[in-house]
């Protein structure tokens, strides 16, 4: 199960939104080991694709540093995809690096209506799971 | 002659769960190599057919070797090699 707070979930809606129809991606950092998404951290898609992101190779490796420094991990790893639904494509699947990771997917297809949903991805298996969103604080 | 090589946690299965390894190699193939010979499995997880996998981005002292000279960048003693898997996808 992924508990996130709701503020962090409008900003990566809102960032999927201003995004769109380009694909957004981002990380959400926390406390290593704490499975706790804090720290808000909106990455660029060089790719520039609507059907496509990755961070920038700089840009990756200034956030691996920086959370190393921080004792951080990446607890949640989003993305969207803009015309279809908010489910782990073949692609997001083979290049899943993360295994600790909530994978995050927003859908941006439908304009007044958003898709949330997190994964797991572990040796090319994909498991949906329950989002707690945490209102207040 | 001593190179760091700072490893991914996804590659962590290769080297006994160690962030860091110590590897020798005038050329980033070398080096990968001698790590194989030490950490079997991680050359292939790095490689394909001897060139670097598309979405596996390598490091040295803070520079992406893409910008280097590749799989052929060559190595000096101290210096810093990083390793980190792309974060990648999207619905193509």
């Amino acid at each position: 199960m992924l508990s996130i707070r709701r503020e962090l979930v409008d900003a990566i809606v809102a960032h999927a939104r201003k995004d769109h129809p380009d694909e957004a991606c981002g990380v959400i950092a926390g406390p290593e080991g704490s499975d706790r998404p804090e720290r808000f951290i909106p990455m660029l898609n060089a790719a520039r694709s609507p059907t496509f992101y990755e961070f920038d190779s700089m840009d990756l490796l200034r956030l691996y540093k920086e959370m190393d420094e921080n004792d951080e991990e990446p607890v949640v790893v989003y993305h969207s995809h803009t015309a279809t639904e908010a489910y782990p494509s073949r692609t997001d699947v083979s290049l899943a690096n993360e295994p600790g990771a909530h994978y995050v997917l927003v859908s941006t297809r439908d304009e007044d209506a958003y898709e949330f949903r997190s994964f797991r991805i572990v040796d090319g298996e994909v498991t949906e799971e329950e989002v707690q969103v945490i209102d207040g604080e | 002659m001593a190179v760091e090589v700072r490893i991914p946690t996804i590659l962590r299965q290769y080297t006994g769960g160690a962030k860091t390894v110590e590897g020798a190699g005038d050329t980033l193939a070398a080096l990968i190599d001698d790590l194989e010979s030490r950490h079997p499995g991680l050359r292939d997880r790095l490689t394909e057919n001897g060139s670097l996998r598309r979405f596996v981005n390598v490091y040295v002292n803070d520079e992406d070797v893409r910008f280097l000279g590749a799989e052929k960048t060559t190595l000096s003693d101290g210096d810093s090699v990083t390793v980190l898997p792309a974060v990648a996808g999207g619905a193509r």
